[in-house]
Order: structure tokens, then C-alpha cells, then sequence
């Protein structure tokens, strides 16, 4: 007898679900959504690169150059935690669908001082031993 | 009488799942029953060599959508055992709040589903109904619905403070209560018990001789649970696997009901005693050595076979699943019944394909 009542009381009652596109649900609060880099503090270690497991992120030190595809992103936010300056979050908003692919390219300022100097170096160092 | 070959599946209405089986029928009577897999084969293990073993944590989570968080419990319970690394005990008490919720969702699923496959449609969507709001739990606390992504190597990523944990007995005590008022619909009802009883049967012997695992052993009345071997937090929680002893499809979906409400309970008690200790330890070095991990899946006994060799990348990360221990099972419970009934019997190994091929 449940099943008969529950039934009946859905036909008059309200609607279960929501008229989605127009009427959303508020975002919890620690939901893993978009994921955005506040560029101005990022350093270009390529932590994020590294860390990845979908491999989604690269990142060009010399040009200052952080690339995201996020339709590869796998919402893991495993970046925002590798982050060193806390400059990788992700807001609780999920992306949009698209109709088309694109790439988040965000241009900052490459560090010049050691770090470039240093990876300059590195391919030297290393292809000594080799040869 | 002559013998007619019958393809079920990769595509049938009745299973999203590309499970096909050829079957050798008499009239409309099963003699026998031929499977044939690897439709769906994504060569995960391949990207062992490629992922480091930390990423490899995010990849095998994709193995299997429903079950997610308890493969990667698995994978990461196999390394820390690898590594002799001892997992914080609030970390245990976590992985087993989440892995429950998972289980509780996986059922209410596949209850849903079972209810769809014998044609019943509103009860279908009562069961949905509530496992959306232990999706939103798991949204809410570990910040998304299905691969939550919450183990790492060594512990959790994330924890529950109190109002969270407040809010989820509440929402179990609400669900709980909800999913008690479709149990008679569910297990007692005079039409659901035409398609179900005495559909599928599985003696006890059959099903231990066979390997299965999970509700369909445990709806044969053996009680085996991989849960008793105590990983996580499961020794100091009580609980007794739930068993039927019919062997037939009724006691399977009566074993999968009853444990979503032990499941429920289960994250009462580990709530209760959760303890007040970091989330994570740290891990020292690379995994050496190999290691066979089992674990309780929703749908069985979840078996993972690690191999390091000492660098970054894993060897071996060898799984096998539940659906595909449940295989044989259900080509044995198939001959003697009619072909209308085969979706029905189908169903109740809960089979998962693509996580079977990976």
C-alpha cells in the first residue's frame, strides 16, 4: 500500500527534481570545481605539471606561460594541494559545457634571476656524465 | 528438440552494462550459456609504466565509477603495506565513513536498477530518489559525488568536522527511514516476487565450488565477507555479513538491502568513535617488493596484486574484480531457466563490465 500512496502523492504533489538549466542547487562549500591560477603569484615550478595525474597542465617557465585543458582536468585538485605558493584554487563552481575545446593560457611574467640561469644549466650537467 | 543460439547483450535494453553472453536455448529454456568479454578494455594497467605510483591512485579510482573510492582504498592500503607505513587511525575511521557511503550508494543503485530491470518504474525511482541525497554527501564532504578522490598513499586528503558529521547521521536517520518504507514493496510485494523467487539458484556448494563472492555468495547463505579480515577500521566495528539462505535472486536483492541499512550503520559507529589523530603519515621512499590486497567491494571481494620495483613507476598493478569472480557463478545458475528470466538472473551478480576489462 506505500507504493500506491507514494504514487499518488507524487502525481499531486510538487516536482521531485528541478527545472535544472533555470532553478540550481547553491554549490557546497568545498566542492571541487573550476580550477583557476591566480598568475601574478605563480613562480612557474612546474609542481602542478608534475603532479598531475591527467596530465592536463603545462607549464613554460622561460615564457611565463600556464596552460590548462580543462577538458582533460580530472578535478582531483591534486595542483592546489603540490602548489608551493598557494596560487592553483578551485572555485566551487562547475565549468560550463562548451561546444568547442579550448585551452586556458595564462601569460604572467617569467622569473628571470637563478631559476632560469639554473635550468639553463641543468641540461649541460646532465648530459655530461652521459657522454 | 533442435538448440537455437541467442546473442544477449553487448547492447540490451535491460543493462547499461556490454556484458554478452550466447545462449544455447531449447524452446525457451537455457541449456547453456557462453560469455564473451573484452568489449570495453581501456589497457589501464599499461599506464602503471608511464604514472607515477602516486597518480596511479587517481587512476585506478577510474576503474570502476561506482566503487571508486574503494579501489583506491585498496590500492593505497596494498602500498602502505608495501612500505610499512601506519595509516593515522582517524584516516582509517575515514576511509571506512566514505567506502560505507559508497556502498550504500552502489546498492541503492543497483536496487534501483533491479527494480527497473523486472519492469516496476516508480520503485526505480524511489530508490534514486534517496541515493541522490548520499550523492550530495559525498559532494559535500569530500567534494564531488562519484570519484571523490579523498585516499592518497599514507591516509586522507580530507577531513569531517563536527556539523558535518551531525548533518550526516541526520540525513541517514532520514534515508534510513525512507529506505525501511520500500522494504516491503521491495522483498514482500506479490509481483516482484513472481520474477524474483526462485529465479537463478545457487547452492551454497555451487557457489563456493564457482569462487563467488560478494551478495551473490552471501545470498547463497555462506558467510563470507572480505570486511572480517579487518582492514581500515573494520576490526573495532561491529558487524556480521548479512546472509539468505535461498540462493535465488529474491536473497540476493534481500542481501543487498539489508546491508545498505548495516552500511548506514556502520558509518554511525565509525562516526561515533572516530578518533583525534592526523590524516595522513608520511612515505618514505619507493615501493619495493609485491603485495596482494583484498578489500570488500559493493559488489565482492576486490583483489589487487602490487609490484615496485623500486622506482616511481609500479611493475604490476594487477586487479581483479568482483564481477569477474561472479562470471562463472551465473553461467551456472542460468541453465534450466527461460530466456525472459535471463536479465532478471543477469542482474543479480551486479555485473560490471568495464570494470572487469579495465
Amino acid at each position: 500500500m506505500y507504493m500506491l500512496s507514494n504514487v499518488l502523492r507524487n502525481i499531486m504533489g510538487k516536482y521531485s527534481t528541478r527545472l535544472y538549466p533555470f532553478e540550481t542547487r547553491p554549490a557546497y562549500e568545498g566542492f571541487r570545481g573550476k580550477l583557476v591560477n591566480n598568475i601574478h603569484d605563480c613562480i612557474f615550478c612546474k609542481s602542478c605539471q608534475i603532479k598531475c595525474p591527467s596530465q592536463c597542465i603545462t607549464v613554460d617557465p622561460k615564457e611565463g606561460k600556464w596552460d590548462c585543458d580543462p577538458f582533460a582536468c580530472v578535478y582531483c585538485s591534486v595542483c592546489v594541494d603540490a602548489c608551493p605558493t598557494h596560487c592553483l584554487s578551485m572555485e566551487n563552481q562547475h565549468r560550463k559545457p562548451a561546444p568547442s575545446k579550448f585551452v586556458v593560457s595564462l601569460q604572467g611574467t617569467p622569473r628571470k634571476s637563478k631559476k632560469a640561469d639554473k635550468s639553463a644549466e641543468k641540461p649541460a650537467e646532465a648530459a655530461a656524465p652521459e657522454a | 528438440m533442435s538448440r537455437t543460439i541467442i546473442p544477449f547483450g553487448p547492447q540490451h535494453p535491460v543493462l547499461p552494462e556490454p556484458l554478452h553472453l550466447k545462449l544455447v536455448v531449447e524452446d525457451e529454456t537455457i541449456v547453456e550459456a557462453v560469455p564473451a568479454l573484452g568489449y570495453v578494455h581501456r589497457g589501464l594497467e599499461t599506464l602503471a609504466s608511464i604514472r607515477d605510483y602516486n597518480q596511479m591512485v587517481y587512476i585506478v579510482e577510474r576503474v570502476c565509477g561506482i566503487c571508486s573510492c574503494i579501489h583506491a582504498m585498496c590500492y593505497c592500503q596494498g602500498l602502505e603495506t608495501m612500505m610499512n607505513v601506519e595509516v593515522p587511525s582517524r584516516a582509517k575511521y575515514l576511509r571506512v565513513i566514505w567506502s560505507e557511503l559508497h556502498r550504500i550508494h552502489s546498492h541503492l543503485l543497483w536496487l534501483g536498477l533491479f527494480a527497473d530491470g523486472f519492469g516496476f518504474e516508480s520503485l526505480f525511482m524511489q530508490f534514486w530518489k534517496i541515493r541522490e541525497r548520499v550523492m550530495d554527501i559525498n559532494e559535500a564532504t569530500a567534494g564531488n559525488r562519484v570519484v571523490i578522490s579523498v585516499n592518497v598513499v599514507g591516509g586522507v586528503r580530507r577531513d569531517l568536522d563536527k556539523t558535518q558529521q551531525r548533518w550526516i547521521l541526520d540525513e541517514l536517520d532520514k534515508l534510513e527511514k525512507e529506505l525501511r518504507q520500500l522494504m516491503k514493496t521491495m522483498l514482500d510485494d506479490y509481483t516482484v516476487k513472481k520474477r524474483t523467487v526462485g529465479v537463478g539458484v545457487l547452492t551454497a556448494q555451487q557457489a563456493l565450488q564457482l569462487g563467488a563472492v560478494g551478495p551473490t555468495l552471501r545470498g547463497s547463505g555462506v558467510a563470507q565477507d572480505a570486511r572480517q579480515l579487518g582492514y581500515a577500521a573494520f576490526d573495532e566495528l561491529d558487524f556480521e555479513p548479512v546472509t539468505s539462505p535461498e540462493g535465488d535472486s529474491w536473497a540476493r536483492s534481500k542481501v543487498r538491502f539489508m546491508e545498505t541499512l548495516q552500511s548506514m550503520d556502520i558509518v554511525r559507529q565509525a562516526i561515533s568513535r572516530l578518533p583525534d589523530t592526523e590524516l595522513a603519515a608520511k612515505v618514505p621512499g619507493k615501493p619495493t617488493g609485491e603485495v596482494v590486497c583484498r578489500v570488500e567491494q559493493p559488489r565482492g571481494e576486490l583483489l589487487y596484486y602490487l609490484k615496485g620495483n623500486g622506482s616511481k613507476n609500479m611493475e604490476r598493478v594487477r586487479i581483479r574484480t568482483p564481477t569477474f569472480a561472479n562470471i562463472p557463478p551465473l553461467l551456472a545458475m542460468l541453465p534450466g531457466a527461460q530466456l525472459a528470466d535471463v536479465p532478471i538472473a543477469a542482474l543479480t551478480i551486479d555485473p560490471c563490465i568495464s570494470c572487469t576489462e579495465r
